[in-house]
């Protein structure tokens, strides 16, 4: 309990493109950073494959992680005059916000993908095992680490907390959209984040939003509409999440079928057999990855090798619109891929905007989500949608999309007297 | 190639209509938790399991015109009522999926509220935990629904009732 209270004889600062400055005061947090758990964080990616489309896009979830506490810091000094506010909470709420993303592997969203795994799983791994990070947190109690993961598991008691890491307007989505905006380096995704903030209140079991502060909610949500379509389901970076994802799985199937790889994956093995221990987790990160995809180049087996030259290359699959409500174009296309000699499971995907792991606002109709709420003058709550038109027009436009991914060059490569070339050709509109 | 979207068809398909997005989704999660090879990640939200993927999966599937969403007010909220429709007999013809086999636990399932099958979700979710930890974690991160111990012993019946029938897909 000694340690709750131990600060640091000076502060201790991050220089931050987005929040200008990140303060550490508490020795817990400056320890915590400090952890080889933590420090992993530098070498995965936030925006994962999107700088092959955004060449800026190389920030690391080890800034975004900053970026979360420091929002949640800073929210937290706005709520300290609020009655509805507990102190003690302050400690918990920062290490949670810091921790969120700790179990997150390299290239998060293909790996678990491919391999089953769960990010939320490691974190809490992370939190409760035999790590650096358990052993920092016991220092306030032996029941810390537990109320941390269950913060950001969100099942802990207070639900307040939980909301401010994790709801539809928390820290983390403020400084994710706010961070890749500036690191893409596109123009839309701004917002008012000093305004947000200061119109946030702390009620009951979840933050809410003051009346007057509809304005800058629109914004966000915007932001987070914007940043949706034109970033992370972005056609180019979905191009190369198709690629990478069909890589792991490649290397996974040669695995179980006895190949012989000239540069084995041992550090991928536990996750090939499924049986992948939080010791093996801390030690993936995505230089160890994009080592593998680069060596892999030479190996025997075609598709592997090929799969890896297109992505350490950007040479990546074109797409076009597809609306599978009739099935037959896809089942033809894959008999004419077989024909040609273009492995269909590997060379003809079909991504959905369900593949996506980003979201848009939703209301919270038949609670499935908590929506976000204002706060009238006669301190009932409105769910926002039903109070901004701006809101309202976005959250009943359809947002689904399917794109058909395929190698423009294989196809183009093939003989020209080629039937199954003339074919794609045609089925294909190239 | 669109497998999971065939799956949530296929299981409209033994159950008819499914009245409700959170009877869906809690559906889905208990039949996940039985070993029926949904895909969907599901995490813990203010009102149990959710899956955002699944809420976008069933969204294309109604663009697609493969599943029936009825907009329903009640008593100041809205309801959804899902079914299948005619376009998605010949969307499933192209998967070799055969939900049959476990369409009594469906309409078992079905046949519940949402508010109990929330409940069963929640405890399914603290499957790690201990039975009086789960109790204990059900009373904390539910207070709001205030499940009385009977209802959390019946929940408890209901998970081996169901766990006892057949879960494999043919």
């Amino acid at each position: 309990m000694a340690q709750r209270m131990t600060k640091l004889n000076e502060e201790k600062v991050f220089k931050d493109p987005v929040h200008r400055y990140i303060h550490v005061r508490d020795r817990l947090i400056w320890e915590l950073i400090g952890t080889s758990e933590f420090q992993r964080l530098r070498r995965i990616k936030q925006l994962g494959t999107s700088f092959l489309t955004f060449h800026g896009a190389e920030h690391s979830r080890f800034g975004h992680s900053l970026g979360v506490y420091e929002i949640t810091r800073r929210l937290i000094n706005v709520f300290e005059k609020d009655p509805e506010w507990d102190p003690n909470d302050r400690l918990l709420c920062l290490c949670a916000a810091l921790l969120h993303d700790i179990g997150h592997g390299p290239f998060s969203h293909s790996f678990e993908k491919v391999f089953q795994t769960d990010h939320e799983h490691f974190t809490r791994e992370m939190i409760l095992g035999p790590t650096e990070i358990n052993a920092v947190l016991r220092k306030i109690s032996d029941d810390f680490p537990k109320k941390v993961s269950d913060v950001i598991g969100k099942t802990y008691e207070n639900k307040l907390v939980v909301s401010m890491i994790s709801s539809q307007i928390d820290a983390d989505r403020m400084d994710y959209l706010l961070r890749d905006a500036y690191y893409t380096g596109v123009s839309y995704g701004h917002f008012d984040l000093e305004r947000l903030w200061r119109v946030m209140r702390p009620r009951e079991d979840q933050v809410v939003i003051k009346h007057s502060g509809m304005h800058a909610v629109e914004d966000y949500i915007m932001s987070r509409y914007q940043m949706y379509w034109q970033i992370y389901f972005h056609p180019v970076t979905r191009s190369a999440e198709v690629i990478l994802t069909k890589i792991l799985h490649r290397a996974k199937t040669l695995y179980h079928n006895g190949f012989k790889f000239k540069y084995v994956p041992t550090q991928l093995i536990s996750l090939f057999d499924g049986q992948v221990t939080v010791e093996d987790y801390v030690k993936l990160d995505e230089a160890l990855i994009l080592y593998y995809f680069q060596v892999w180049q030479e190996e025997e087996d075609p598709i592997l090798k090929d799969l890896c030259y297109r992505f350490m290359n950007r040479k990546l699959f074109k797409y076009i619109e597809f609306t599978p409500m009739d099935l037959s174009l896809y089942d033809e296309l894959r008999d004419t891929f077989l024909e040609a000699d273009l492995d269909p499971d590997y060379y003809l995907v079909v991504d959905s905007s369900s593949d996506c792991p980003y979201d848009l606002y939703r209301p919270g109709e038949e609670e499935e989500k908590l929506p976000i709420y204002l706060v009238m003058p006669d301190h009932q709550l409105r769910e926002l949608s039903r109070e901004s038109d701006v809101v309202d027009s976005i959250t009943g436009r359809k947002r689904t999309d399917h794109k058909l991914y395929y190698p423009l060059d294989a196809i183009m490569a093939l003989p020209s007297h080629s039937k199954a070339k003339k074919k794609l050709r045609s089925l294909l509109s190239i | 190639m669109l497998e999971d979207h065939a799956k949530i068809v296929s299981l409209l398909e033994q159950a008819g209509e499914v009245v409700g997005r959170k009877k869906l989704q809690k559906i889905i999660y208990i039949l996940k938790k039985c070993d029926v090879p949904f895909q969907e990640k599901y995490h813990f939200h203010f009102f149990g399991p959710y899956s955002e993927e699944l809420s976008l999966r069933i969204e294309e599937l109604c663009n697609l015109g493969f599943i029936n969403e009825v907009k329903e007010t009640k008593g100041g909220y809205y309801q959804y009522r899902y079914t299948q429709t005619e376009a998605a007999k010949e969307f499933l013809s192209h998967f070799d999926i055969h939900m049959e086999t476990i369409e009594p636990l469906i309409q078992e399932l079905n046949n519940q509220n949402s508010k109990f099958l929330e409940l069963v979700s929640t405890i399914l979710y603290f499957d790690d935990l201990t039975r009086e930890e789960i109790i204990e974690k059900v009373q904390v991160v539910k207070k709001k629904q205030n499940y009385s111990l009977d209802d959390i012993e019946e929940a408890f019946t209901f998970i081996a009732s169901i766990k006892s029938m057949n879960t494999k897909v043919s």
